[in-house]
């Protein structure tokens, strides 16, 4: 028997929400919910960087009194390098990029009236709001918070109390958090694959979807599976802290002069089944920003994208080889030296799409007419930023340079670059062009250009002289060093601090920009950068259902500009054929 | 009052394919944890699988036949009769009966001396019998749900959403007999 | 602003490669038989991605500067090719680029991991715990006890858990602090984790591998030079992971000997 197809632009009908816990807090419009990620990811960042300026400060004046904390404990330090790490990749990097600018932009993108399962849209935020709130609440119990690192190595992680202060409730509470985070992110997930799949308007094939849209999709894929895998992984670590089960606990282990009755586990297990997921989800990070350049740049140099299947096709097989590299965070692991090559292959090989894109997003900049606004210059930094990054990761990828490189400040800067700085550069592009579309007002150019030339000259101040400390040998995770260790490096580590606080310094003016324009900015059109997607075919902001009704018809691709039209020199996706 | 109508048909069954996917990887990494645990073990005990779970799975699969007899016989006007609605709660009732069937697969082995940390093949039963519960009671959960709505109102969305509901609920099958068989061949 | 950017990334580059060049911060000159080799791999290396990043940057710095003349009325451009002959040159450029040096390199791998060893290797045995390793030499009989780890005793100097008084293997184990090698002779090294994963790295030696609880990992090297220098932790295991460390000592055979002479008397 048959069942009568409804129209795949009807999400559901219903009037436009009346309270205020309907509208601001329990809200199931994408729009909101997308805000909402988006304010979680600034608590999250924030938090996250005064951790860092604890840590840096620790590490140029080891003697020194922090303020709040006095004199920073070696475990003090590991706890606030542990939520520093866990919560940026976590709370930062996987929320702003893909669940902040994808929940508003995504059903836009489609011409859809909002995602197909509104309610667990919301549950996706809530729930994620509350594995962060989980995760902080380890720095007020006892003990305070782990001091794992935000990778957990078990038997460290996995023993308890015995193996460090913050390795009991804190370190439970961190497993119990981030497996709460990835039911989160599945949630979302679900929402982003269907919305692609089966709520695009009428014209509206794969192919005319905006970069960004693409991004999101993919992300969405590698997620799916990447936080399957990983919540399984914090299962079987809560089980090895509180019911005694040895999944990563071997046999025969000390630990505070106790013999653990513990037997039989692999430390390995853990390491592979946290960088199957943990592998996929740097490129979880950087993807959305991959989208975000190819979508933003076209608009600023006022002509398409060069190679545009080329970039999808770049994203995809980039998504798609992210699955095949994790051994290379494992290479002195203990594992088979010779699967260390089986490894190492696919890690150098994913170097192509990345060159492949970094090339496109080069020769659409060529012989353009670019409109150096901040959004379009952060695109200009982030291509910057990714090529030093990437480049270092040249040298991680063979097996028998990572001997001497490994855990050392090599690869911090290495992993900082790409994510700390090219992945937020492309949060900070996506915030300065999708405001307008996002608060109905424009931020301040001005301030918005003092804030990227100064954070450009501060990332690269605080985090390029980490390679040279690296080819020195001076090892990550240290809390201090001892005078006759790297003796010839403190002076760089406080050069690296001093810049650290100063461009921590200058987001301030980002803070003051976001909200001063936020309830003071000029009145926005609808379309203030000329842009040619969906979005920019509404109000600014978009009214509850997005596009008042209407069901877009779209006749062309997202980057046509640079032609001659009406309009001007661009073409909307919704311009007649 | 407008009726309400709920997600289109296609997105609630990409949904479910989706979540399959999401949840099959969970298991995939359960199944490659335990054969790594299996091959570096010296302590690996295997132990006889309690002959109720064999019972269990005979009810799972009779609950999937019911649910899709009932799902069937709904009619072309989407009027849902006393037998549909019938075989959909023997769909529940059975899948209730699989749950405290798991319940007591677990006293038996309990009874066996058997717990979660025993050894590390108890350690595994527990685990992927727990996850699977867990997730079958999300699907009681949404059958639950569905049995209400088609007293309420039934239309193509409706409808649409049941069909979404019995498809995660067949996978919920598959997925235990893959368990089954993975736990009687390797444990 | 686009100018300002332009000179900046150019800046950038040049000032931060010129320091790379200049070596001011730099690696300690090895002393290992596989050092050569892996150095000659990482200036290799450097060399390849220092071309890339110097021409990606200073292309990106051109091409900003060009099109910054907003009030020039220029025709957009399109990139000449089109996006083709990009994808054929980076697919071209980093596919030898990385077959190149996975060829190369898999065989310095290979060496220093999977090579076997020697027979004549002198054998040392490594536990590292919190936060102190230990090594242990196998003694006059060549074999070592079996470390028991119930019998662990750290107050009293029992750090492998030996039982002497019913295993004749272990009599004559040598437990040091330290780890002194003759030069130019290969060195085994058994290593076990007492607690949780720490790691084994010296930066002359151009050697760092983990040692994972439950394994007993095999590591092997051959010093080619005299000298004294640091083993660090590199696996975070702790709050006293900084300052986890002993030292190498690279002797030749007869200071070694007498080395070990002694350090056998004061067991």
């Amino acid at each position: 028997m048959t069942t009568v197809s409804t129209p795949p632009t009807v999400a559901h009908h219903h009037g436009p929400p009346t309270t205020f816990i309907s509208k601001y807090v329990f809200s199931t419009d994408h729009k909101v919910i997308g805000k909402q990620y988006l304010g979680l990811a600034l608590v999250a960042v924030t938090t996250g960087m005064v951790l860092s300026w604890y840590m840096r400060f620790h590490l140029a004046f080891p003697d020194a009194k922090a303020p709040g904390l006095g004199t920073i404990t070696p475990e003090q330090y590991l706890q606030l390098m542990t939520m520093h790490g866990t919560i940026m990749v976590f709370f930062v990097l996987t929320t702003a990029p893909f669940a902040g600018f994808g929940n508003f932009f995504l059903p836009l993108h489609t011409g859809a009236e909002d995602m197909p399962f509104p309610h667990f849209n919301m549950m996706s935020f809530w729930v994620t709001l509350t594995a962060f709130l989980v995760l902080v609440a380890a720095f007020v119990v006892p003990e305070g918070p782990p001091l794992a690192g935000w990778t957990a190595y078990a038997p460290l992680s996995a023993v308890g109390s015995g193996s460090g202060p913050g390795e009991g409730t804190g370190q439970t509470l961190w497993a119990i958090s981030i497996f709460i985070f990835c039911i989160g992110q599945l949630l979302g997930a679900l929402n982003f694959i269907c919305t692609v799949l089966d709520m695009r308007t009428k014209g509206l094939s794969l192919a005319r979807l905006p970069y960004v849209t693409w991004a999101w999709f993919i992300t969405s894929v590698i997620g799916l599976i990447a936080f399957s895998v990983l919540s399984s992984a914090c299962v079987l670590l809560i089980l090895d802290r509180v019911a005694g089960t040895s999944f990563f606990i071997p046999a025969g282990l000390v630990v505070n002069d106790r013999v653990l009755t513990h037997a039989g586990g692999s430390p390995l297990l853990w390491q592979h089944l946290f960088w199957f997921f943990g592998h996929p989800e740097v490129y979880i990070a950087i993807l959305p920003g991959f989208g975000i350049i190819s979508t933003i740049l076209p608009a600023f140099a006022r002509k398409p994208l060069l190679g545009p299947r080329v970039m999808i096709g770049c994203m995809a097989a980039i998504g798609f080889l992210s699955y095949t590299v994790w051994g290379h965070h494992m290479f002195l692991s203990g594992m088979n030296p010779t699967s260390a090559m089986g490894f190492s292959v696919p890690t150098l090989i994913i170097t192509i799409p990345a060159t492949i894109a970094t090339l496109l997003w080069l020769g659409t900049l060529y012989g353009s007419k670019y409109r150096f606004t901040t959004a379009g210059l952060f695109c200009l930094g982030f291509i910057s930023v990714f090529i030093t990054g990437g480049l270092s990761g040249f040298f991680l990828a063979q097996p028998s340079i990572d001997t001497y490189l490994h855990a050392t400040y090599f690869v911090v800067a290495h992993f900082h670059f790409v994510m700390a700085v090219a992945a937020i550069f492309g949060i900070f592009a996506g915030t300065y062009f999708w405001f307008p579309k996002m608060f109905g007002r424009m931020m301040n150019e001005t301030l918005g250009k003092w804030h990227f030339a100064l954070t450009f000259i501060g990332v690269y101040a605080v985090f390029m002289p980490m390679h040279y400390l690296g080819l020195a040998g001076n090892v990550r995770r240290y809390s201090s060093f001892p005078a006759e260790y790297m003796g010839q490096a403190l002076p760089l580590h406080k050069w690296i601090t001093i810049a650290a606080l100063f461009t921590g310094a200058v987001q301030l003016i980002f803070l003051y920009n976001l909200i001063r324009s936020r309830f003071a900015g000029e009145q926005a059109p609808d379309n203030p950068w000329e842009a040619t997607s969906l979005e920019w075919s509404t109000q600014s902001p978009p009214p509850w259902d997005n596009f008042g009704g209407r069901h877009l018809v779209v006749s062309h691709g997202p980057d046509e500009y640079g032609v001659q039209s009406p309009r001007g020199d661009y073409i909307m996706q919704t311009d007649p054929p | 009052m407008t009726p309400k109508v709920g997600s289109p048909p296609s997105a609630a069954r990409t949904g479910v394919w989706v979540g399959m996917g999401a949840i099959a990887m969970a298991f995939a990494a359960y199944t490659s944890a335990m054969m790594v645990r299996r091959e570096g073990a010296p302590d690996w005990h295997h132990f006889q699988l309690p002959s109720i779970l064999y019972v269990n799975t005979v009810i799972l699969l009779a609950s999937s036949v019911a649910l899709e007899a009932g799902r069937r016989r709904i009619g072309d006007d989407y009027e849902v009769g006393r037998a549909a609605r019938a075989y959909l709660s023997l769909a529940l009732g059975l899948g209730v009966a699989f749950l405290v069937g798991q319940i007591l697969a677990w006293r038996d082995l309990a009874g066996q001396g058997l717990f979660l940390a025993t050894n590390p093949a108890s350690s595994f039963f527990y685990v992927f019998t727990a996850a699977h519960g867990l997730h079958l009671i999300g699907g009681l959960v949404a059958l639950a749900y569905m049995l209400r709505r088609v007293r309420v109102a039934v239309g193509p969305g409706t409808y649409g959403a049941l069909g979404a509901v019995a498809l995660y609920w067949h996978f919920m099958d598959v997925l235990w007999l893959y368990l089954l068989g993975v736990l009687a061949v390797w444990l | 602003m686009a100018k300002l950017f332009a000179a900046l990334v150019a800046v950038i580059t040049i000032v931060s490669t010129g320091i790379f060049v200049a070596r001011t911060w730099w690696l300690p000159p090895d002393i290992s038989v596989v050092g050569p080799s892996i150095d000659s791999q990482l200036v290799e290396t450097m060399v390849a991605a220092g071309v890339l990043f110097v021409v990606s940057q200073l292309t990106l710095a051109v091409f900003v500067w060009r099109v910054s003349d907003e009030k020039k009325e220029r025709p957009i451009r399109r990139f000449p090719g089109g996006a083709t002959p990009l994808v054929v040159l980076a697919t071209a450029l980093v596919g030898v680029e990385v077959l190149t040096l996975s060829l190369v390199g898999s065989k310095i791998w290979y060496n220093t991991f999977l090579a076997p060893v020697p027979a004549n290797a002198l054998k040392v045995d490594v536990q590292a715990g919190q936060f102190a390793f230990y090594f242990r030499y196998p003694g006059p009989d060549g074999t070592f006890g079996t470390p028991h780890p119930d019998k662990i005793d750290e107050g009293g100097g029992n750090f492998f858990g030996l039982d002497p008084a019913n295993d004749i293997d272990a009599r004559d184990d040598i437990v040091t602090a330290e780890l002194a090698v003759p030069v130019n002779r290969p060195v085994l090294l058994t290593m076990h984790a007492k607690d949780v994963i720490h790691s084994f790295y010296v930066p002359e030696l151009r050697l760092q591998q983990d040692f994972v609880p439950g394994l007993v990992i095999p590591l092997h090297f051959t010093a080619t030079q005299v000298a004294k220098t640091e083993i660090v932790c590199t696996q975070l295991c702790g709050l006293g992971h900084y300052n986890m460390k002993t030292y190498l000592e690279v002797m030749s055979q007869a200071d070694f000997d007498k080395w070990l002479k002694d350090q056998a008397a004061a067991q």
